[in-house]
């Protein structure tokens, strides 16, 4: 069972000549430690497909299925605490609260999902660690760079074990070798099992996932596969 | 280093065997052989060698006075720089590689008479090439996550190298596809507005 099925969904916005199609019967299916990235211009849908998937808006056709349940069957309550368990978000920006250190960031996620406070400080800990963060538990947002901050916000978004990581451009604002630090660090969580889906603009980035999946007006335009493997490369390079 | 088969894209690569030979003789005096094996080693098996090449270059390095060669214990032939060859060798890091001004490149020309030809639907063909870039893309940024953990710097920045050229490739063709869309929308616009009865046309203009 894929852990994430978008069965044929769509978005439409306002009606009339007002009438928006966001996203136009769009099929997805993740499986448990999949990397899926989602290219596509301004516009082409990928936010809205990221919104859908992760519960934050409900599809106007087709259903969205999440370890094997519809979300349109479940009322504000039980879709909040659905993706509270198994959901993650990484935007571009980290968001992570100025006032707490990185380290009661991720205990603060882990206390709102039911864990104890003491039990939190040190599942936080140990997540960072895993993370070759470790240092950066006791500092501020502030006193991080981009690139930690996000990878700190990447951490607070699996705490918990959480299954999904949807990710909307979240290396936009960093240099080239920090934006890779973040992808080698998602890569590293769909090895340890989690599904991530990530939105970006960025190819270099997209590249990490085991699929890439284009949207243009809304609709799937093509797809990349599972990964071919470097020996289908053609070796072209001459040397003189 | 590992085994990189995969010089993608038909990135044309001039590449000077000469100096590369004479880089690998500076740190020591080598047989044609394992500067053979060396070389490949160096650059992940993407410029295979063959050791007809590697002889020849080396008979005009010493033509050139570049190399000495000598004969070891065994009376095998062995390759030594020169000073001169060191210098030579400073002159090639010292000199930016010059930049093809127009490539050849099979892409832009598939492009170009796509756009001539009746039979191809040339937004097709753009999206076909993005797909397979990125799954080349793809290919390369694993492998460089192989040589990441293996710890290979020298490997790691020949990839990025690749990277970036698929890269550029990839967004070329994404603006190229952008550039189709809007004349789709151009063109589609200016067929509604001639559908529009002509004196209607006019008091619309007015």
């Amino acid at each position: 069972m894929a852990l994430l099925d978008m069965d044929r969904a769509g978005r439409v916005f306002g009606s009339g000549h007002l009438r928006v199609v966001a996203l136009d019967d769009v099929s997805l299916r993740v499986s448990a430690g999949e990397f899926v990235a989602v290219m596509g211009p301004s516009g082409s849908g990928k936010s809205t497909l990221l919104r859908l998937a992760g519960g934050l808006d409900r599809p106007t056709s087709g259903r969205i299925l999440l370890s094997g349940r519809d979300l349109a069957g479940l009322d504000e309550a039980g879709l909040a605490e659905a993706l509270r368990r198994e959901i993650g978000f990484v935007l571009q920006e980290a968001n992570l609260l100025a006032s707490l250190t990185a380290a009661e960031n991720l205990a603060l996620a882990l206390e709102l999902a039911g864990v104890r406070p003491k039990a939190a400080m040190a599942a936080a800990r140990g997540l960072l660690d895993s993370l070759g963060l470790g240092a950066a538990g006791g500092r501020f947002p502030g006193q991080l760079s981009g690139g930690e901050q996000q990878r700190v916000a990447i951490a607070r978004a699996v705490a918990g074990g959480r299954s999904l990581l949807l990710a909307d451009e979240p290396t936009g604002a960093l240099d080239a070798l920090t934006g890779e630090s973040v992808m080698s660090l998602l890569r590293q969580r769909c090895a340890a099992g989690c599904a991530v889906i990530l939105a970006t603009h960025n190819v270099r980035h997209a590249a990490w996932a085991d699929r890439v999946v284009f949207l243009a007006d809304g609709r799937v335009a093509g797809e990349t596969g599972p990964p071919a493997g470097p020996e289908c490369l053609l070796g072209t390079g001459q040397v003189r | 280093m590992m085994a990189y088969s995969v010089c993608i894209l038909g990135m044309g690569v001039l590449m000077s065997v000469r100096h590369s030979l004479l880089a690998l003789l500076s740190a020591g005096p080598m047989h044609g052989y394992g500067l053979k094996t060396e070389f490949e080693a160096a650059t992940g098996d993407i410029w295979p060698l063959n050791v007809g090449q590697v002889y020849t270059t080396l008979g005009r390095l010493e033509r050139d006075g570049l190399v000495t060669a000598g004969t070891d214990a065994d009376g095998q032939k062995v390759y030594e720089i020169t000073e001169a060859g060191r210098g030579e060798l400073g002159r090639w890091f010292e000199t930016p590689v010059p930049r093809e001004v127009i490539p050849r490149q099979e892409m832009a020309i598939k492009l170009v008479f796509a756009m001539r030809s009746a039979v191809a639907d040339v937004a097709a063909v753009v999206q076909r090439q993005r797909v397979a870039t990125v799954r080349a893309l793809q290919d390369i940024t694993r492998l460089k996550a192989a040589a990441e953990s293996s710890g290979d710097m020298a490997g790691l920045m020949m990839l990025d190298g690749l990277v970036f050229q698929a890269e550029a490739e990839a967004r070329w063709l994404d603006m190229c596809q952008a550039r189709l869309a809007r004349e789709n929308i151009a063109a589609g616009t200016a067929r509604r507005h001639s559908e529009i009865p002509a004196e209607q046309a006019v008091e619309r203009s007015s």
